[in-house]
């Protein structure tokens, strides 16, 4: 199992980053790593670019991924996928959710929102999996679980297994939402067929 | 599930970290005032048994409300942002004289990067300036452990002791271990006057005593065990404290470290001793050269801002660089991408407001702090100064005595219900007492929805939600003498500009009150809204309702082909379109609309 590493979140406030950051740090703290997470609260949730830092290791200091060093990106929207370029590596995975949401220039039709903007990720090498986890939430039937989705199809790349999550998803989540978010997360998991 | 049993172990942020540890160290009274990133704490610690918490309208009126429940023999406790503690200032100077009797914690959570602050103050220069102890842990674990040491020192010193966060450690969520409450003092009325009266004749007898506790605190910070050293090798050897330890340790894990956990007063003899076991000393801390300056007074030579960076947070990556430049690899250059800053929500209440402000062009609006500070951005850039809170209504009113005649119906202040309570009635009431003609705007959304929605005293909740008294902003303008009141609703988008107009072309002061809530407020969100739909063939992209600046409104631009296709006229530039799921339904964009192409959805 891989001793430690670096998961960053991204995407824009209002998308439920902090409950997919959440749960994979439960995850990884039941898989028995010591975990660290950082958060903006504050002027950020309002509607602008928002990002998690997540790290586990045997100890972890930092609470902050250096630039260049995140294994895995999780972006809930592309443009924030591509925004996170920085922190990435040449071995980094990017479970990007294909989802657009318009920043204010844009939809003040000041700028345009720019095209093919993943293929900067993948022309450096790095293994991009795009996924619909819109489509995959309402075919489980509840729009709210695009967040999960997107941990399940993250959590391929993880050494910890699904059952964790699972298990997680069981202590954490309300009852009534219980049952759906497992089965995004299952379904999200089925998306990426990762070796 | 197994992680949460194991031990005793919780995996909290150090917000609420440091609230479990208030209440570990047997906090009975709790006062403060909402600022990011502090605020979690206050709203935890009411959770517990045993203690009172409040928010208090300004951090002044809670470090008081502290400062009183030490007085009567409990330990007692104010949390603040950065800034705050300008605003507590006063009570923090001159509580460094009487000390307390219960001990004394004062929280101050710095945001170097200003995340969401107005400035990057360190506070750890308040440590040195009031002359008092200033703790400063690396992480959530440490910063519970740290409010029982604080605690102690307060009562062993007899001194208030300030606990400085910063985001990284106030939002960082570690494992955290769970402890046992200590057995809580019980409160009882003592006189003390020599000790608790500062009039100049105790004021003297007191300040040697000041003198006398921080030779103490200096002797005490040798052997306490937040100070400590970490052995290791190589020939550099690192001092640092807070998150900054935590950097150090990721980019040189073999390098000997000085940890120091308490930033103020410093270990004289330990630094020394370290700095002579050391070739080059190098101090490592975000912000001003702190920690740095004090050491170099000490006539010890060391490195510090000649490498590290002084303005914004460090990381490792940072550290590194800036000790070993050639230690550190390319990194990919960011893509050049269009910007998403922060915008106020789809409905809210401030943007009628801020609408009509950008419609009057030669008008000076002078803001203030909150939600509606997001007015400044484009499209409605209706914001043209932001120093402080409560500082919209003095500006304005410095200005309209600067200008005279000619300022008459150009200046205007605007600022939310929580920072009229906090600190810009006083500042209304100069409007009124010393004459001047500025319009006051308080933009009344019931609540404090910057910082994530705390009661406040216009709010009619308490800090448990709990109905209290809502303070009537109509009747307590009128009792400062405004002559001129009006209430609107700003989601009427047409009125307000009427009033807006009316106002603040008035020659006598005037408060417009601008009363719908927040759509985020709990009850907001479980209401029932309607929802407004665009009729896209009545649209004649004349753009007035694009220039809200809703985030459910977006532009899509058209060539004169496409425009021909779509059955508009060759020249239409483009159309707009509302997202329905992000629309709230405030009516604000359908009102502006001239084209029927905006009606409220009829429910089937
Ligand atoms: C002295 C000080 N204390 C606290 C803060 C943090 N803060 C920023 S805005 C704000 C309150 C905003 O509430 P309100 O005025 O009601 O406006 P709203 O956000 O609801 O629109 C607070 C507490 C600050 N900037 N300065
Ligand atoms: S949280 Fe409330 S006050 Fe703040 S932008 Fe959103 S609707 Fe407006
Ligand atoms: S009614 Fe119009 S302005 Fe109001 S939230 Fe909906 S789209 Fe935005």
């Amino acid at each position: 199992m891989k001793q430690s590493g670096n998961i960053l979140f991204s995407g824009v406030g209002g998308q439920g980053i902090l409950l997919a950051s959440e749960l994979t740090a439960y995850a990884q703290l039941e898989a028995g790593f010591d975990v660290k997470k950082s958060e903006v609260h504050g002027m950020a949730q309002r509607g602008g670019s928002v990002e998690a830092h997540l790290r586990y290791g045997e100890r972890v200091y930092s609470p902050l991924i250096d630039p260049g060093t995140a294994d895995i990106l999780v972006a809930f929207e592309i443009l924030e996928a591509a925004r996170y370029l920085p922190y990435l590596h040449r071995d980094s995975a990017v479970v990007v959710n294909t989802q657009k949401i318009l920043p204010p220039a844009v939809a003040l039709g000041k700028m345009a929102y720019p095209d093919n903007i993943l293929d900067e990720l993948t022309d450096r090498g790095i293994n991009v999996v795009a996924i619909d986890a819109f489509a995959v939430a309402k075919e489980v039937g509840e729009l709210r679980t695009a967040n999960v989705a997107m941990v399940g199809a993250m959590s391929n790349f993880l050494a910890v297994g699904p059952q964790a999550f699972l298990d997680v998803i069981d202590e954490k989540v309300k009852p009534a939402f219980r049952e759906v978010n497992k089965k995004a997360f299952k379904a999200g998991r089925k998306l990426v067929y990762h070796n | 599930m197994a992680f949460d049993e194991n031990d005793n172990k919780l995996w909290l942020s150090g917000n609420e970290a440091i609230a479990l540890g208030a209440w570990e160290a047997g906090v009975t009274v709790a006062s403060g005032y909402p600022g990011t990133p502090s605020t979690e704490i206050m709203g935890n610690l009411v959770k517990y048994d045993g203690v009172y918490g409040e928010w208090a309208p300004n951090e002044k009126v809670g470090l008081e409300v502290a400062i009183g429940a030490s007085f009567a023999g409990v330990r007692a406790f104010a949390t603040m942002k950065h800034v705050g503690l300008n605003v507590a200032a006063d009570p923090l100077f001159t509580a460094s004289y009487t000390g307390g009797r219960g001990g004394l914690v004062v929280l101050t959570a710095d945001d170097p990067q200003m995340h969401s602050s107005q400035n990057e103050q360190d506070n750890r220069n308040y440590a040195f300036a009031a002359k008092l102890p200033m703790l400063e842990p690396s992480d959530p674990a440490e910063a519970k452990v740290m409010m029982r040491t604080a605690f102690e020192l307060s009562e062993r010193l007899d001194t208030p002791v300030l606990l400085r966060t910063t985001t990284r450690v106030a939002h960082v969520k570690g494992v955290v271990e769970k402890g046992e409450r200590v057995a809580t003092a019980s409160a009882s009325l003592e006189k003390m006057p020599a000790k608790f009266v500062m009039l100049p004749g105790n004021a003297r007898m007191r300040r040697a005593e000041v003198e006398n506790r921080m030779i103490a605190a200096r002797e005490l910070a040798e052997t306490l065990p937040e100070n400590r050293i970490e052995q290791g090798s190589g020939p550099r050897g690192f001092i640092c404290a807070g998150t900054s330890y935590n950097y150090v340790k990721e980019a040189f894990p073999d390098a000997p470290v000085l940890k120091l956990g308490m930033v103020w007063p410093l270990p004289e003899t330990m630094i020394r001793d370290f700095a002579a076991s050391v070739e080059e000393l190098i101090v490592v801390e975000e912000l001003d050269p702190f920690l740095e300056t004090h050491i170099r007074a000490m006539g010890i030579d060391c490195r510090g801002k000649d490498l590290i960076p002084d303005q914004g947070e460090l990381n490792s990556f940072i550290v590194r660089k800036a000790v070993d430049p050639d230690s550190v690899g390319d990194i990919f250059a960011p893509l050049d991408l269009p910007m998403r800053p922060p915008n106020m929500c789809a409905g809210c209440p401030h943007r009628g407001i801020f609408y009509g402000l950008s419609r009057l062009k030669e008008v000076f609006v002078s803001g203030d702090i909150g939600c509606y500070t997001l007015g400044f951005l484009p499209p409605l850039s209706a914001m043209d100064s932001c120093v402080c809170m409560g500082a919209s209504v003095t500006v304005a009113h410095g200005m309209s005595k600067a200008l005279g005649e000619e300022g008459k119906g150009k200046v205007v202040a605007v600022l939310g219900d929580s920072t009229f309570m906090h600190s810009g009635m006083t500042g209304l009431l100069n409007t009124v007492y010393n004459e001047s003609y500025a319009t006051v705007i308080i933009l009344d959304n019931r609540t404090t929805a910057m910082t994530g929605h705390q009661q406040n005293p216009a709010s009619g909740k308490n800090i448990k939600g709990e109905p209290a008294h809502a303070v009537n902003l109509e009747k307590l303008c009128e009792s400062l003498g405004v002559p001129r009141i009006v209430v609107v609703n700003p989601h009427e988008i047409n009125e307000t500009r009427k009033v807006l107009k009316e106002e603040i072309a008035s020659p006598d002061p005037s408060v417009i009150i601008s009363r719908a809530p927040c759509v985020l407020l709990p009850e907001m969100v479980k209401a029932k809204k309607p929802v407004y739909c665009t009729n896209l063939d009545n649209c004649s992209g004349c753009m007035a309702c694009v220039r809200l600046g809703c985030p459910a409104i977006s532009w899509h631009p058209l060539t004169p082909t496409q425009a021909v296709d779509r059955g508009y006229k060759k020249k239409q530039k483009g159309y707009a379109e509302i997202a329905e799921v992000q629309c709230n339904g405030c009516g604000q964009c359908a009102e502006l609309c001239k084209f029927e192409a905006i009606s409220k959805r009829e429910e089937n």
